[in-house]
């Protein structure tokens, strides 16, 4: 079967200290970007962003560095929404242990959709996890805490650690940045780790590894459990922030939408899915008032970069700047 | 010497403060028309709203009297998210005044909220759930139009005291649906009825077959439809298929509209009985704009929930031009205070819970003989006057109401 | 809802007949995504828009054509399934070299724009398709009034999923197409075109997607978002009945209509996720599917 180095660079680890030195370079442009942003912009579209780009880097890290399209990911980014916004409005926790609630939730909802769907591969694999994701989608549908069609309304934002209050806008914007932030981060230790390199060696010859006598099943789940809990940290955030948890965020459309900002944003690079995200979530923005074009448009750039543009934006990038972004 | 100076300073910022307070937030009253452009409400409100809050504004005169206001609309699609973020970056971002409409009571909640945290303006004429005026109930929001117990009160009544009393309940599975089964099962229970069973259905359902079904296996001579728009018409139109009028139970629609009788045509729909608050052909005045509407929206005529837009745009622009400016909270007492007065529901008056008072309407639909035109679809059966019609005010819980 | 064991009869046959309506249209979907899959190994994600399609143009033949149901039988097949071979020609072709999970993202994003222009152009509350003239009217089973119309589609169905299998297993074309995927150089070898081999089955699948939508028009409504939520279900019906099977899919296609009718009538919460527990529990027990091949 193809693996996915035959369709996409595989992402180098850092050998030099150069790749390193650009990478951080990134990173700090990317930082200083969503730092300065907010006064400009406005600060609810931001946050919209980063965490729509945190669940793309939760995603990223299941297709990219482990080779499995999952196409169920809204399943967590939706779960824990709804364990957040209960946990928040009728359990009256603070923010910072609904928010961990819910990505609590997402984990274990990963570990069981996980252990189903590794045993297969490829295709199968995403086939399995989008119908195991619609099950998930019509439980919430059907559960009386979620509220069906209405949703959980009026979450509220609460006082971070009982000293910063998230009702003012700026200070709730700085908080989503800092849990942006360490998510990547986690990620990119994650990926530039043991861990990260044994994950390497299954994707690109499984075989290989299981004989040197790594159980590669375990590895594999693992790192989806860890990208479920990523994307469920994502979820939780962004109930706080929209003060809402509803049905469009388990329905699958939502993990294709993910898997739109990745592919665009460039499969198994660092930043790639961060541009993605952002792109994306400003394309719906923009488009809002002409309807069903996002849709349409939406199709257009999958096709597109299916077709001709496999890289993303920022793995043609890369390529061209000869770096490893 | 410095301290003067600070001392007239302070004062002339205080002062400028106090009378920027009494002004009109950039100049501008913006209105936006937030509802469903393109699901299965998007007939009985849509554009058609838009057109109503243009009319409104025209009437008005609002030029006339040097007022600059403006009407944007956007599509909430149904879904809560959509419009409460709509609602926010409109409220945020976009410096609007007041959101009218939205169909779809989740939707409305979402918007109730938010519209009650940013201390805007919201005149409901779309979603019916009565706790808006209820457990939801707001300094910010006037429900206009109608609500789910003024239709139970109406409909629900009419055809318990008709001998339908028992029921099967064929319900839109979200705010809207779950108030409006709630609030009739109340009055047919009231009324010595019974309620032998329920049903669920999801949103934009296009098969009603397996809900029908479980309907005519539980024998209740009534089945009420607790939902709206295109759920209704699809129900109505199947149920036929199936046989169901035949069987000997009677469809009771617990909310029509006039767009869902002409897409059903009157073969299908005739005897159909419900409640509205407004029929284009009651009388000299609601004909008058009923017409002109109708040219302005490709020959629709307007339903009721377009009426309620443009009464309570007119309404809103009156008490805007009383207190000279737009903060939504004391714009909506102001209209709280002032009774009503429009060609289109006459006179009338909003309570201190938001709820707007008229007389409500039970109307038949005509058999095709009796039609003289294709929007000339209702006769009337009985008027509730407006005391008797909506849910007394010491009985909704809101905490606006002094017991 | 009533979860007693002693159901009325009246309730448990109208909810098994229904069931078993909801079935047929499963079966031709799925048999469709199994020929493309199991012939092609391309996961067509189109198949629900494609469905949407073959209703649309049955509702363009009615009211812009005055052509009614019958020739819309017959031309929407056709139609979307050209524009399927036009699809394959044009873009599936280049991904064959590809890991398959790229036709899966493309056809993807082609169902996204198809449903996009649609929603556009129509809203997405159904358009109404009248039930033709000769299948009105129903017949009284004493347990429930069967409208003709439902019961032609059940048999209608039942013949184009036999007579796609029949063609498939039994006859010469449908063992060069088997061939063809399992050795299609071996195949070329003997002078079969096989690239062409390949664009025909393709538009033949998406020709039953396009007929299972002009079933649809009179019962479920024209509708945009019409194959959306379907085609997930269908997914799960191929994953259950075995990835490359014909048969299976036309055996789980009905039986799981009939189950999630069951479903409704016990316990009408579940009968929307009973189709993705059985998906959980056959991938436990036998991950090639009920009648699949071990890969």
């Amino acid at each position: 079967m193809a693996t996915v180095d035959e369709y996409v660079e595989a992402p180098a680890l850092p050998a030099t200290s150069a790749t390193l030195r650009h990478q951080y370079a990134a990173f700090a442009v990317m930082v200083a970007f969503f730092v300065l942003a907010p006064f400009v912009v406005y600060p609810v579209f931001l946050m919209k962003a980063l965490c729509f780009a945190l669940f793309a880097c939760a995603f990223n890290l299941l297709i990219g560095y482990v080779g499995l399209l999952s196409f169920g990911h809204a399943a967590f980014l939706g779960a824990a929404g709804y364990v957040t916004a209960h946990a928040a409005k009728v359990w009256g926790w603070p923010p910072e242990l609904a928010i961990l609630g819910g990505t609590a939730a997402a984990a274990a909802l990963g570990l069981a959709v996980g252990a189903l769907a590794i045993r297969r591969q490829g295709i199968y694999f995403a086939m399995i996890t989008l119908a195991l994701a619609q099950m998930i989608y019509f439980f919430c549908l059907q559960a009386p805490f979620t509220h069906g069609e209405d949703g959980i309304q009026a979450v509220p934002r609460g006082t971070l650690l009982a000293l910063f209050d998230l009702r003012r806008t700026m200070t709730l914007y700085f908080v989503v940045l800092a849990i942006f932030v360490g998510g990547f981060l986690l990620i990119y230790r994650a990926i530039h780790s043991p861990f990260g390199q044994i994950l390497k060696a299954i994707r690109e010859n499984e075989p290989r590894a299981v004989s040197l006598g790594y159980k590669a099943d375990q590895y594999k789940l693992i790192a989806f459990v860890l990208s479920a809990l990523l994307s469920g940290l994502a979820g939780g955030t962004k109930a706080i922030v929209f003060q809402l948890a509803s049905l469009t965020d388990v329905h699958w459309t939502m993990s294709g939408e993910v898997v739109l900002m990745t592919l665009l944003g460039g499969l198994g690079t660092v930043f790639g899915p961060v541009a993605g995200a952002f792109i994306v979530v400003a394309l719906e923005n923009y488009l809002a008032q002409l309807g069903a074009w996002v849709t349409v448009v939406q199709g257009v750039i999958f096709v597109l970069c299916v077709l001709t543009f496999r890289r993303g934006i920022v793995g043609e990038l890369a390529r061209v700047l000869k770096k490893s972004l | 010497m410095i301290f003067s100076r600070l001392v007239a300073l302070a004062l002339a910022v205080a002062l400028a403060a106090g009378v920027a307070e009494a002004q009109i937030s950039d100049g501008i009253i913006k209105i936006g028309v937030l509802n469903d452009q393109s699901s299965l409400y998007a007939d009985l409100t849509g554009q058609g709203s838009v057109v109503a809050a243009r009319m409104a504004v025209e009437d008005f005169g609002a030029t006339a009297k040097g007022m600059k206001v403006e009407v944007i609309f956007a599509d909430h699609q149904n879904k809560a998210d959509v419009g409460a973020n709509i609602a926010r970056q409109w409220y945020e971002s976009d410096k609007v005044d007041v959101i009218v409409d939205t169909p779809n009571s989740a939707v409305a909640l979402a918007v109730n909220q938010i519209t009650r945290d940013k201390g805007k303006a919201f005149l409901v004429s779309g979603a019916a759930t009565s706790d808006l005026t209820g457990k939801a109930c707001s300094p910010n929001t006037i429900h206009w139009t109608y609500d789910t117990w003024a239709l139970a009160n109406g409909t629900g009544n009419a055809i318990v005291k008709t001998g339908g009393d028992t029921w099967f309940f064929l319900t839109a599975d979200y705010a809207f649906g779950h108030a409006l089964e709630r609030d009739t099962e109340a009055v047919v229970v009231k009324n010595g009825g019974k309620v032998v069973g329920k049903v669920r259905h999801p949103l934009n359902t296009s098969d009603f077959s397996s809900f029908l079904l479980q309907a005519q296996a539980s024998k209740a001579k009534i089945i009420g439809l607790a939902n709206a728009g295109g759920d209704t018409t699809n129900a109505i139109k199947q149920a036929a298929e199936f046989g169901i009028a035949k069987g000997g139970q009677n469809l009771a629609g617990l909310l029509v509209f006039l767009t869902d009788v002409h897409g059903l045509g009157l073969p299908t729909a005739q005897g159909l009985i419900f409640t509205e608050s407004f029929y284009w052909d009651m009388n000299d005045k609601t004909r008058a704009w009923g017409k002109k509407f109708a040219e302005r929206d490709r020959g629709i005529h307007p339903t009721m929930i377009h009426a309620g837009v443009y009464a309570a745009v007119l309404h809103y622009l009156k008490a805007v031009d009383a207190l000279k400016t737009d903060d939504g909270t004391k714009v909506i007492a102001k209209m709280k205070e002032t009774p009503t007065d429009d060609p289109l529901f006459g006179k009338g008056t909003i309570r201190a819970d938001g709820r707007k008072i008229h007389d409500m309407y039970l109307f038949e639909v005509k058999k095709p003989a009796e039609s003289k035109g294709p929007w000339d679809l209702y006769k009337l059966r009985a008027t509730i006057p407006a005391a008797q019609a909506f849910r007394p005010l010491d009985q909704g819980d809101c905490p606006l109401v002094k017991k | 809802m009533s979860s007693v064991f002693g159901i009325p009869p009246q309730a448990l046959f109208g909810q098994l007949l229904i069931g078993l309506i909801n079935g047929s249209f499963y079966a031709i979907l799925s048999l469709g995504l199994a020929v493309i899959f199991g012939l092609l190994n391309i996961i067509n994600f189109t198949h629900g828009a494609q469905y949407m399609m073959g209703a649309f143009v049955a509702w363009f033949l009615l009211q812009y054509a005055g052509l009614g149901y019958w020739w819309a039988l017959l031309v929407a097949p056709l139609a979307v399934g050209l524009l399927g071979v036009a699809l394959e020609r044009t873009m599936l072709q280049r991904l064959y070299k590809l890991d398959h999970l790229y036709g899966l993202l493309l056809t993807f994003g082609l169902a996204l724009i198809i449903q996009g222009l649609f929603r556009n152009e129509f809203g997405s509350s159904g358009l109404p398709y009248r039930i033709p003239d000769a299948l009105t009217g129903g017949r009284n089973l004493g347990f429930m009034v069967l409208p003709n119309y439902r019961a032609w589609v059940i048999v209608f169905s039942l013949l184009v999923c036999l007579g796609t299998w029949w063609v498939i297993e039994r006859t010469r074309l449908g063992a060069y197409l088997r061939a063809a995927t399992e050795n299609p150089t071996l195949v070329r070898a003997f002078g079969i075109n096989v690239p062409r081999m390949i664009t025909l089955t393709y538009g033949f699948g998406v020709a039953l997607a396009a007929l299972a939508g002009v079933l649809a028009a009179p019962i479920y409504q024209v509708n945009p978002l019409m194959g959306a939520d379907l085609i997930i279900v269908v997914f799960a019906v191929v994953v259950i009945g075995g990835m490359g099977s014909i048969m299976g899919s036309i055996v789980t296609g009905f039986g799981v209509g009939v189950i999630e009718g069951l479903t409704k009538v016990f316990y009408p919460e579940a009968s929307n996720t009973v189709i993705f527990v059985i998906m959980a529990l056959v991938l436990l027990v036998k991950p090639a599917g009920l009648f699949g091949r071990a890969q």
